[in-house]
């Protein structure tokens, strides 16, 4: 147990830095110059604190750690409570990592209201972070809902030219999902009498349409977030609008939190429930993968293409998450972190030819490798980690996913590894597109390579890439106590709602 | 019947106010016009001194043979409207000078409504309701038509008089009826008789349909919301802020203590009334804001969906659901004056303007001005983690303990539908293209209250907990 309270400090540490953004004043330059200094400096310092985490987290216990409770709001039982396990600790490391990230992304492509830019970006990590390690229904709550807030001022204030409807429709879309929830939390703590989550997973007790009725008012919320098919429909307008950064957060981190809110929240307190649905899952789940990799083939626009690829290698998350064995949920897990880093670094890379062309039109490039070597390298590395090249991050995971599929279900492994095919079919013909070829337009022909700073941007996801992809275990090992708890936890409330039905 | 020194000793905040009131409007009419800085001032003071007044010691019981009653949630219900009305008055003083229109009797006939108010919050029998009723109404017509050389507004002040009147008609209806099944206008007298059998009497429930209708004008619920946009839209700005928060509250706490009080014994008679009107105003106030371009008639259909969030902590009828709508009244005030403050505030080459197009580009011609609406419209949204958010929390935790889950279900799904007009202001202030720009608001009241809302909104939002013990102590009053 660490004395001092870590978690938040991480979680709060943005806010501070939003609120010096906030004061700071004078001519224009110096404000702009003053808060990217800020906000970049904030949200290293948050990084670095985070990293104690891993340090001091201790690999071999299943439960929650650097727990901090504090009653918050006693009249309704509602309680600050942070924590983290191994299934929540490495997404509180990506969030922390992938903000400053995109505050440098920003550095030069924000060129207006650049003081609220990073204002908003500072309070989305205190809500990223704040959710991740929210051990508290209503807090967990606040927190998930509080990220449409900058979120949508982002999406709408710097986003491209249909802006407006992308923002709605993600907010609206999203807010539909978690107003359900919202009410199935509201009946859990009408049930335990609080909305503690460790304590509500001890004491839940429902019956099994009860749990059905709970399970999919999650489901509602989560499968809006992760995305699934067919309420995934948001999230390619999201993407294409949303400036650079904005699409790395989305890809990066918003759609982890529906993963990781069926893991935090769906399996273990509706276990029953969870082996109800399961199958609508997988086969949600498949349709994703299947069709939207054949709808990603079409794709004129490069934000959307790696969009539905998004949605795509989401749904291996939701297949590994519901096989309910330790290969399918530590695959998911790692597919989530993969696909984090991955996706985050593709839309990267489409910010950087973005920045210098101002359009993310497929057929309007051609033949960069003759003018950027140094961008056509970090590109194919990063199509092909997406695709799964061995000894890449993605492999990893989509690989113990396929094996705990297989394990559960053999159509569903076989079905899923079409995307493997598919993927690898989109990925790298958009490679091919835009990096292979004659150069032959003018518009191209004085394109420069990356710069310093795009170099710094990349460098730490293609180090992580390659570390996930060859030393898995660093991230799976902290994770697997936790991952095996949640197994062990859900095999024993089948078990004991098994023998309960057989007692008449 | 004698009445003891008991009886003045807990009315003496309304005494205070009435005594108050006549001085200031003698002071007012010796002095003329060039009183008028110096009596609204005096007035607010006098508001805020009685809001004092009625903790400074505070003592509960009946007075006046039991007319009227003063417990912990009559108490908090009068303290929010007296700061409503306060607040209102300084608010007003700018548009209404700038409309010519600043006379001393503004604010002493504000005084009048809101002793009014306090008089049917108290009320404790079915004669004093319909007194202080009417003193509030009557006030209150007076003032939507204020600017009197203002075609909308005299329209306005004509409108809620012609339907405030059919509805104080059918609340005096309801009470005559049930008055004469039950034998008495006390609210004891009341409640003893249903308790003794009475409450299967077809009159009786024909009386409390009345009364209710009556009451759910009052607080414009859906079906009878039909006057509120146009009053609304029409009242001098200042006004329609007074309107949308003090007579509101104030009925809102009637509704609560005649439903509660005597009629506790037909629970399940109101409740169908009360989910009916609740949900309704939920959809009608979501729906039908979406396409309006005025903001106050914006606000005015908002109202009335916050009114159905409120009206579905009344329906669940149980402490929690009490203890809900005294939370979320005082959040929606705080907010709603903000909100308010800040379409006073909005001028162009010093005219005031109105529309929700207004507003477009705020974000960079005024940016703290668009960030606290902002903070208004994502917590009126009730979009976590601002204070709105635990308001609707409160609401729906009662009504799912209460069983209500089709209402909730259908409360949450308006509240996602009222969500896109609210962001749809965020969106003309932050997205859009800046239209010529808004005047730098001048320094003074409007601006102070809606730094002072916003600031409230970011406390309550991160710290409920003292909101909710004073929601917990009105609520407990009730349930004694």
């Amino acid at each position: 147990m660490s004395s001092w309270p870590i978690l938040s400090l991480i979680t709060f540490l943005p806010l501070v830095g939003a609120l010096f953004c906030l004061i700071v004043n004078g001519p224009k330059e110096a404000v702009e110059r003053n808060c990217r200094s800020v906000a970049l400096v904030t949200t290293l310092a948050t990084f670095l604190i985070s990293l104690l985490l891993w340090i001091r987290f201790d690999p071999t216990k299943a439960g929650f750690q650097f727990e901090e409770k504090v009653a918050w709001v006693p009249a309704l039982n509602i309680g600050y409570h942070a924590g983290i396990d191994g299934i929540s600790l490495f997404f509180v490391l990506l969030s922390t990592l992938l903000t400053p990230i995109c505050i440098l992304a920003s550095w030069e492509s924000i060129k207006v209201r650049v003081k609220e830019y990073m204002i908003a970006f500072l309070v989305l990590e205190t809500f990223m972070v704040g959710m991740f390690c929210a051990l508290d229904l209503a807090l967990f709550y606040i927190f998930f809902e509080g990220v449409l807030i900058p979120m949508f001022l982002i999406i709408g204030v710097w986003g491209g030219k249909r802006r407006v409807y992308a923002a709605f429709k993600f907010f609206l879309y999203t807010l539909l999902g978690s107003v359900l929830m919202l009410l199935a939390i509201i009946a859990v703590y009408g049930q335990v009498g609080t909305t503690d989550l460790p304590t509500v997973m001890e004491k839940l007790d429902l019956p099994f349409t009860w749990q059905c009725w709970l399970w999919l008012a999650f489901f509602a919320s989560f499968a809006v977030k992760v995305p699934m098919w067919p309420v995934h429909t948001w999230l390619p307008d999201a993407h294409v609008e949303a400036p650079t950064a904005g699409s790395v957060i989305l890809a990066g981190v918003l759609l982890k939190m529906g993963g990781y809110g069926f893991l935090r929240f769906s399996i273990p307190l509706f276990p029953e429930a969870t082996q109800y649905f399961a199958p609508m899952v997988f086969g949600l789940s498949l349709v994703a993968v299947i069709y939207t990799s054949l709808v990603a083939l079409v794709q004129e626009d490069m934000k959307k293409l790696i969009a539905y690829s998004s949605v795509a290698h989401m749904g291996f998350v939701t297949i590994g998450a519901f096989v309910m064995n330790m290969q399918g949920v530590q695959g998911s897990i790692f597919q989530m972190l993969s696909h984090g880093i991955v996706s985050a670094a593709l839309f990267l890379c489409v910010g950087v030819v973005y920045d210098r062309m101002h359009t993310r039109e497929i057929a309007a490039y051609g033949g960069l490798v003759h003018r950027m070597p140094r961008y056509a390298f970090t590109f194919l590395f990063f199509t092909l980690a997406s695709v799964g090249l061995p000894g890449l991050s993605g492999f990893v995971g989509e690989f113990l996913v396929l094996l705990g599929a297989f394990k559960a279900n053999t159509w569903v492994a076989f079905l899923a590894a079409t995307s493997l095919i598919l993927g690898a079919a989109y990925a790298l013909w958009l490679y091919r597109k835009i990096v292979f070829g004659e150069l032959t337009k003018d518009s191209l022909k004085g394109i420069l390579d990356m710069n310093k700073r795009e170099i710094a941007i990349f460098l730490p996801l293609v180090l992580l890439t390659i570390w996930m992809g060859v030393y898995p275990n660093s991230f799976l090992d902290p994770m697997a106590p936790a991952v095996d708890k949640l197994i062990g936890d859900y095999q024993a409330a089948l078990k004991l709602a098994r023998t309960a039905a057989l007692v008449p | 019947m004698i009445v003891g020194l008991e009886s003045w000793t807990l009315a003496r905040p309304e005494i205070f106010l009435a005594a108050a009131t006549a001085l200031l409007l003698i002071y007012g009419v010796v002095r003329g016009e060039i009183a008028t800085p110096f009596v609204s001032v005096a007035t607010s003071v006098a508001l805020l001194v009685t809001a004092a007044l009625l903790f400074l010691p505070y003592r509960e019981g009946t007075a006046f043979s039991s007319l009227f009653i003063v417990d912990r949630l009559t108490a908090t219900m009068k303290a929010m409207v007296l700061v409503g009305s306060a607040i209102a008055i300084l608010m007003s003083r700018a548009y209404f000078e700038q409309a010519k229109a600043w006379r001393f009797e503004y604010p002493l006939v504000v005084a009048l409504a809101t002793l009014g108010m306090m008089l049917m919050i108290s009320a404790n029998d079915l004669m004093a309701l319909y007194v202080g009723l009417e003193l509030q109404s009557l006030a209150l017509y007076v003032i939507a038509a204020f600017q009197r050389d203002s075609v909308r507004s005299t329209e306005a002040g004509v409108k809620y008089f012609v339907l405030g009147s059919v509805a104080s008609g059918m609340l005096l209806f309801g009470s005559s009826l049930i008055y004469g099944f039950c034998g008495g206008t006390a609210f004891v007298q009341i409640s003893g008789a249903l308790a003794d059998g009475r409450a299967t009497e077809i009159g009786v429930i024909i009386g409390l349909v009345f009364v209710v209708a009556g009451l759910a004008f009052k607080v414009s619920a859906v079906p009878f919301h039909m006057w509120t946009p146009d009053v609304y839209e029409g009242a001098p700005t200042p006004v329609t802020a007074l309107f949308a928060v003090a007579p509101k509250i104030a009925a809102l706490s009637l509704l609560v203590s005649v439903l509660m009080g005597p009629f506790k014994p037909l629970f399940a008679q109101w409740q169908q009334i009360i989910i009916v009107a609740s949900v309704l105003s939920m959809a009608l106030g979501a729906f039908a804001a979406l396409r309006q371009q005025n903001i106050k008639r914006l606000m005015a259909y908002s109202s009335i969906g916050n009114v159905g969030y409120i009206l579905l902590g009344v329906a669940s009828g149980t402490e929690i659901g009490i203890q809900a709508v005294v939370f979320y009244l005082a959040i929606y005030l705080v907010m709603t004056l903000g909100v308010f403050a800040t379409i006073l505030m909005m001028k162009r080459r010093n005219i005031m303007v109105e529309e929700v197009a207004d507003l477009a580009g705020l974000a960079r011609s005024q940016p703290m001005m668009a960030l606290g609406m902002l903070i208004f419209m994502f917590s009126m949204a009730g979009i976590p983690p601002l204070a709105g958010f635990w308001g609707k929390l409160y609401i729906f935790m009662a009504a799912v303990e209460a069983k209500l889950f089709v209402p909730a279900v259908l409360g949450v799904l308006a509240s996602v539908v009222a969500s896109y007009y609210y962001l749809r202001i965020v969106k003309v202030m932050y997205f859009d293209e800046p239209a010529e720009a808004i005047d730098r608001p001048a320094f003074g009241v409007n601006r102070v209250v809606a730094l002072v809302a916003a600031f409230l909104i970011a406390i309550f939002s991160l710290v409920p907990q003292p909101l909710s013990l004073i929601a917990e102590a009105a609520a407990k009053g009730l349930f004694q």
